[in-house]
């Protein structure tokens, strides 16, 4: 053991137990300054901050040529015309349950990951992370680490205080501005957007729009921050109830740590128990809610697992195995709580021994459950794995034989049926064809039955017998008003039905309406 | 008030007091901010009650108090339909100068015209005419190829402009059949003949004897307007009667009352009281419903 390490003990107190000690209805906020950690998952936290906001700043930039007729934005909202656009993907509005099978899929995703690693979205990929992690950077960066920051804020207001923290808040605003400025790119084209938008031609929305964001991203991740996972959002309600007791969440090994004391020496040499814990409060400081991960699971961990790089950087500076405070399921931790103490009852834990875990040389004795792959294969991850990839590959299949030609077919009721001069029979039908695909083609309509009919249609002159031509625009749907026509020897009364066909000649494409002919009972 | 703390064991959390069946309520503070939320929106609710109509039945006749800014929803509708009424002026006033089958011809101009005109439809013809155009006993079937005074783009367009019977307009559409009946310048039964001659020409179940006779009766009567052979005359307004469409129905009383006493329908003159563009509008309209000639 090292015995030349100090390790500064840090003054270091959980938010969320003062309130306990005192016995208003409302407690004051109480401000978190959370210090920097180092260490792996501090690392994976810097890589997925970088992924994410990488994907959401440069993916409206990203452009896939559709051909001449459809937008070249690889990644579009366009609500005006109500067309999605995804790389490959166009999708109509009526296309929508792909959009609803994705976030299906998201849901049970998310179902998934919590069940293995606890509230893993929470800690390393929710927006409100995300971006607190950038505004704590850049407090950071401004005005220095966790102790910096306590006496700046405990100073009177004066110029250097000033400057940091307006110059803190600036570059808020500023990372802000582009988070709200970014969100509008994916609704419209992105280059020319931008230009209309710094030269003022842009619409009003777009302007609200980048105000709202550019509030709430300074509001949420700058001033909010913990209080917002503590108080305003149900996921911690919920996916705390989506853990079971093989789901990996961030622990403190009790088992091992306590009894915690910060002279350990002076209390081995006096004869007591001491376990690993230095009561050194590295845990806490880097805390970005501010709790202590030593009361327990709590609702206002959101995993990060800052701690546990906070505490193993601890341990390898004193010489102990890492994993004091680590990833851990709770069957696994019941099963060592209860080798380490020997007055457990079915209601607490009682006196922790180190002695009945530790070995006398260092290490632990054999017979303590340590992390185990298998917990990821269990029950019910493969039922979530196997719902995911049901959808999935449902919507890939659907994905690839979708239609991308279609008719739609409304029959007149009012009135349902026209008696002609002649005798004959007349039914209206509004039809509407939709050629999905960005390219102009045109389209047979053709009428099979009723016996004897022929077609006319309101908005094409030179149309007559049982099938026509009909141009339509790419990526457009055509409306057209078609009046059926059957002689009166042969119309039959009540209701007859037939067929509209729309075939695209060039792509052998084709969708068929069943239609109704009609001849009320009281005509003729 | 620390004098009647209670902490509870299992969690360290204080409790309120507050216990029912032995159950105890646990303090576990809302953070003050949340609170100010609370008084801000309440703060917010005076300003709105200030600036919007508010609380009713305290002021005039539309029951609320005004609010300072004086917005309502009835002037916000008013706005609304404004705004709405001059987006379609431009589109208006071209039709208005085009002719009926120009603007069936061009797209744009069709598009506009019809949707135009089927609201107009739905405000100012459905009274008679049926929500459908499919019209009724003694209002015309504007879906159909049959047409009282023409079918024909620019015919339509003239009826609607002037209407039928209008009492002091020069150029509306106008005409009388005589009340053969009433006025006795038949006797019944050869009413009773001409109508089987009708029902003969339009090729429905007759008495041929009688038809026979009425054939004389309609030639020397009734062919100078509805024609020998009752094709009709559209400048006259005289319905053809050879076809399968019947304003009063079929029927041979149908028919016989008509002869005995005709009764003519009327039409408002439409110029007028709508404009020019909208009268167009309404004319494509009609003439979508496809019965147009």
């Amino acid at each position: 053991m090292n015995t030349h390490t100090i390790i500064d003990k840090q003054e270091a107190k959980a938010v969320n137990t003062g309130a306990k000690a005192q016995s208003s209805l409302y407690a004051a906020h109480e401000k978190v300054f959370p210090k920097r950690a180092e260490g792996n998952f501090r690392k994976l936290k810097w890589i997925i901050m970088a992924i994410t906001l990488g994907i959401y700043y440069l993916t409206p930039w990203i452009r896939w040529d559709r051909g001449p007729f459809a937008p070249d934005q690889a990644v579009l909202l366009d609500m005006a015309h109500r067309r999605f656009y995804f790389f490959f993907v166009e999708i109509w509005p009526q296309e929508f349950y792909f959009v609803a099978g994705l976030l299906v899929m998201a849901g049970v995703g998310l179902f998934l990951i919590t069940s293995v690693v606890g509230r893993a979205w929470c800690g390393y990929s929710c927006p409100q992370t995300v971006w607190t992690d950038l505004f704590i950077k850049v407090e950071e960066l401004v005005q220095g680490d966790r102790n910096a920051r306590i006496k700046l804020d405990k100073q009177p207001w004066s110029l250097r205080k000033l400057s940091l923290i307006s110059f803190t808040h600036f570059i808020w605003l500023a990372i802000s501005v582009a988070t709200g400025g970014a969100w509008i790119f994916y609704f419209a084209d992105a280059p020319t957007l931008l230009k209309d938008f710094v030269t003022l031609q842009a619409p009003f929305i777009a302007y609200g729009t980048v105000a709202v964001l550019t509030a709430t991203t300074y509001l949420l991740g700058g001033i909010m921050r913990e209080q917002v996972c503590i108080y305003m959002c149900p996921w911690p309600r919920i996916q705390a109830a989506m853990l079971d007791e093989d789901s990996l969440v961030v622990t403190y090994n009790d088992w091992r740590g306590e009894p915690r004391s910060a002279g350990t020496k002076k209390a081995a040499a006096a004869g007591l128990a001491v376990g690993d814990c230095i009561d050194c409060n590295a845990c806490v400081a880097v805390c970005p809610t501010g709790i202590d991960i030593r009361d327990g699971q709590q609702l206002e961990c959101i995993t990060c697992a800052l701690c546990i790089d906070a505490c193993n950087g601890i341990m390898d500076k004193i010489g102990k195995p890492r994993g004091l405070i680590g990833y851990s399921t709770l069957r696994d931790y019941n099963h060592n709580m209860d080798i380490a103490c020997p007055d457990a009852t079915d209601e607490v834990w009682g006196r922790i021994d180190p002695a009945r875990v530790h070995k006398p040389g260092g290490g632990f004795i054999d017979g303590l459950k340590h992390f185990d792959w298998k917990i990821f294969f269990r029950a019910r991850t493969m039922i979530y794995m196997g719902m995911w990839s049901l959808i999935g590959i449902g919507l890939v299949f659907l994905l690839l034989t979708r239609d991308r030609l279609e008719v739609n077919v409304q029959k007149d009721r009012n009135p349902v049926a026209v008696k002609l001069s002649d005798g004959s029979i007349r039914n209206g039908y509004t039809m509407k064809i939709l050629n999905m695909m960005p390219e102009p083609r045109t389209i047979t309509l053709m009428i099979d039955g009723p016996p004897g009919a022929s077609m006319t249609i309101g908005e094409m002159e030179d149309v007559k017998g049982r099938s026509a031509e009909i141009p339509v625009e790419p990526d457009k749907l055509r409306a057209l008003h078609v009046f059926v026509t059957v002689p009166g020897q042969l119309a039959v009364k009540g209701r007859t039905d037939f067929r509209i066909i729309v075939t695209d000649k060039q792509s052998f494409e084709t969708d068929t309406y069943k239609a109704i002919f009609e001849v009320p009972e009281n005509m003729q | 008030m620390s004098g009647n703390r209670e902490i509870d064991q299992l969690s360290g959390v204080d409790t309120t007091g507050h216990e029912w069946d032995g159950i105890k309520e646990l303090n576990n503070p809302l953070p003050r901010w949340w609170l100010w939320t609370l008084y801000l929106t309440i703060i917010w609710s005076i300003g709105y009650m200030v600036v919007y109509p508010a609380i009713p039945g305290l002021w005039g006749a539309e029951g609320a108090t005004k609010g300072i800014w004086g917005w309502g929803s009835r002037a916000d509708l008013r706005t609304q339909m404004t705004t709405v009424e001059q987006g379609r002026q431009a589109m208006n006033d071209k039709i208005a100068t085009m002719d009926i089958n120009a603007i069936m011809a061009d797209p744009e101009a069709r598009n506009f015209a019809v949707s135009a005109g089927a609201s107009l439809f739905k405000v100012n013809c459905v009274q008679c005419h049926g929500s459908g155009a499919q019209g009724g006993p003694g209002y015309p079937n504007l879906n159909d190829d049959s047409w009282l005074w023409g079918g024909k783009p620019e015919q339509i367009v003239a009826t609607l402009e002037n209407g039928i019977r209008v009492a002091g307009n020069p150029d509306t559409r106008d005409s009388l059949m005589p009340a053969f009946g009433k006025d006795g310048l038949l006797e019944p039964e050869k009413i009773n003949q001409a109508a089987n001659y009708v029902r003969q020409l339009a090729n429905l179940e007759h008495d041929a004897g009688l038809a026979t006779a009425g054939a004389t009766v309609f030639a020397e009567n009734c062919a100078s307007c509805h024609g020998e052979k009752g094709e009709g005359n559209q400048d006259l307004g005289a319905p053809q009667l050879n076809d399968a469409v019947w304003l009063y129905g079929d029927s041979l009383e149908a028919i016989t009352t008509q002869v005995q006493t005709p009764r003519h329908g009327v039409m408002p003159a439409w110029k007028d009281k709508l404009g020019e563009g909208k009268v167009k509008a309404l004319a494509a309209y009609v003439l979508s419903l496809g019965g147009g000639q």
